[in-house]
């Protein structure tokens, strides 16, 4: 049933209820039964055409008061914030909430979303000053400048007597001391007034296309529809770097999209729990090409989270579809035991593991991926391998102990990891053994 | 000749800054600035106590420290650590490696030299 044909219900029992009328009076003035209007104000009867318009009069209101409701997605976002506080908020009763009050509805969900988007904001800040080492560097520059001035200047006014070559050299102290100060501080308020514009502007062209396809949920309902992928790469204005990427993520979609249908795909997932390997044979499509399917499923349909990664042999990484929980540096060496890289090392066999981030959070994860060869194979030439992996959180348990994963071994406390290719910052472990 | 202070510290005005104060108040200082070689400055020595720095080149403080606290000759040498670094954790870290005092920059030239007395004396 739609969301408008589910919310009309609940409307014409309020507007029943508000003018006091008793369900069988009205039932009869638009001849049909009071247990058959019953299921329609409780949402479990279509409804539409002639009866609305009857109910509508009977009702004295417009009929478009009745027909028209939030979308779906709308709907889904109340649920989640309602989510958020736990029991205490009728969750169940959102459906109501959304059909009686519209105007709340779009403004909690308006409110869910801008509060979804400050977190990551205020994450991706708290990393920053966390571990930047940009941002340790310069203040370890302010502070060491600081220490030094302060020290030499408590010697010249000291008690003690100091001969001229002391005192000289004290002030020369200082004077070089107050001139690193001056630029280190420079330095870091260049760096505090940065955030704004980091977070605003995206960096590699990949980010580009990545934040241009987050405004979409990273589904594009255009070309699902048969839009051009060029009327589609204007609209996204990208720069030239990031429009080529764009360009080619948008074939690739075209043609995801043309082996993978949207409604017949969607159905797959549920009926097959959203496990790639299935749907792959469903479709006797190559894994990889439902993996991507998978990542473009719309939001606000009932689908559970879904993250992408897509890298290079050298570990590159290219593609981010990120899902809550998860975290992967695209710059610098992200953990090799995530499944993406393991599945180089087995081309064309797909993966299955779930994976653990490490305490406290201990965030687990459930990933399929696969590494295959892009491109025409030429004779005596080594393929050159795409792998990609797909990324679903909060997996059902296991009997099996997770593989230990993390984000990358500059910020992971795990010990004794023979993966480790470099100590873990100063404070994060206990250890830096390599 | 006084007792030896061993400063394990990379910025060069703090180092002249503390070797003042302590030499005046009847140490011997010894300096170091890398990290890497520190150990073998400290068992060439040996010092009877040790100031030290946690952002060194080459090796942290922490690290040096753990070791410190491994080898027979300074198990039991007290350790002053003298840092940047002032956050809660970094303090934890310090006294669970070993050290006998946890001081952050900037400091008080006045509460170094009581700390090096008091250590030395205790």
């Amino acid at each position: 049933m739609a969301p408008t044909q589910r919310l009309a219900g609940s409307r014409i029992r309020e507007k029943r209820l508000d003018r006091g009328l008793r369900q069988a009076k009205v039932a009869e003035k638009v001849g049909i039964s009071p247990s058959y209007l019953n299921l329609i104000e409780h949402n479990r009867r279509r409804i539409g055409g002639k009866l609305l318009a009857d109910l509508a009069r009977v009702l004295n209101v417009d009929m478009s008061l009745l027909a028209d409701g939030v979308d779906a997605e709308t709907l889904d976002q109340i649920r989640s914030a309602a989510a958020t506080l736990g029991d205490t908020v009728e969750v169940d009763r959102a459906e109501e909430l959304a059909a009686r009050y519209p105007g709340w509805g779009a403004l909690i969900a308006a409110q869910a979303r801008r509060i979804a988007a400050l977190e990551e904001k205020s994450q991706m800040l708290t990393d920053r000053l966390a571990y930047d080492p940009l941002l340790a560097g310069s203040l370890h520059e302010v502070i060491s400048a600081v220490s030094a001035i302060r020290s030499s200047a408590s010697i010249l006014v000291g008690p003690e007597d100091l001969d001229r070559d002391w005192q000289r050299r004290f002030h020369e102290n200082i004077h070089n001391d107050s001139v690193r100060l001056a630029a280190s501080s420079e330095a870091l308020i260049t760096y505090l007034e940065a955030p704004e514009a980091v977070l605003e502007q995206s960096g590699s062209p990949f980010e580009q296309v990545e934040d241009y396809l987050a405004t979409t949920g990273f589904h594009l309902a255009a070309l699902e529809e048969g839009a051009n992928p060029d009327d589609v790469l204007q609209d996204a204005d990208l720069g030239d770097a990031a429009a080529t990427v764009l360009r080619a993520v948008l074939k690739r979609y075209v043609s995801d999209a043309a082996s993978l249908p949207l409604a017949a795909f969607q159905k797959a997932c549920k009926d097959n729990a959203y496990d790639p390997a299935a749907i792959a044979r469903v479709f006797d499509v190559p894994f990889s090409t439902v993996l991507r399917r998978m990542a473009q499923l719309p939001p606000g349909k009932g689908h559970p989270p879904i993250g992408l990664v897509v890298g290079d042999a050298a570990g590159a990484l290219t593609f981010i579809k990120s899902v809550p929980g998860f975290s992967i540096p695209r710059k610098g060496g992200a953990c090799p035991l995530w499944p993406i890289f393991g599945a180089l090392s087995r081309p064309s066999q797909p993966l299955c593991q779930h994976v653990e981030m490490p305490a406290p959070n201990a965030t687990r994860f459930l990933c399929y991926a696969i590494a295959e060869p892009m491109g025409a194979l030429a004779f005596d030439a080594p393929p050159a391998l795409q792998t990609i992996m797909l990324v679903m959180p909060d997996p059902p348990e296991t009997a099996h102990a997770p593989h230990p994963v993390g984000m990358s071994c500059r910020i992971c406390p795990r010990q004794n990891c023979t993966s480790r290719r470099e100590p873990a910052l100063l404070g994060i472990g206990p250890a830096s053994v390599l | 000749m006084g007792k030896r202070v061993l400063l394990i510290e990379d910025e060069p005005n703090i180092i002249e800054a503390i070797s003042f104060i302590l030499s005046r108040d009847g140490w011997t200082v010894h300096t170091h600035e890398d990290g890497t070689t520190a150990m073998d400055k400290v068992l060439g020595l040996p010092p009877d106590m040790i100031i030290l720095d946690v952002m060194l080149p080459g090796r942290s403080g922490f690290d040096i420290l753990r070791e410190l606290r491994g080898h027979d000759t300074t198990r039991l040498t007290p350790v002053m650590m003298l840092t940047a670094r002032g956050q809660e954790k970094d303090r934890e870290l310090a006294m669970r490696l070993g050290a006998n005092l946890f001081m952050t920059k900037p400091f008080s030239n006045t509460e170094v030299r009581d700390h090096v007395r008091n250590l030395m004396e205790a």
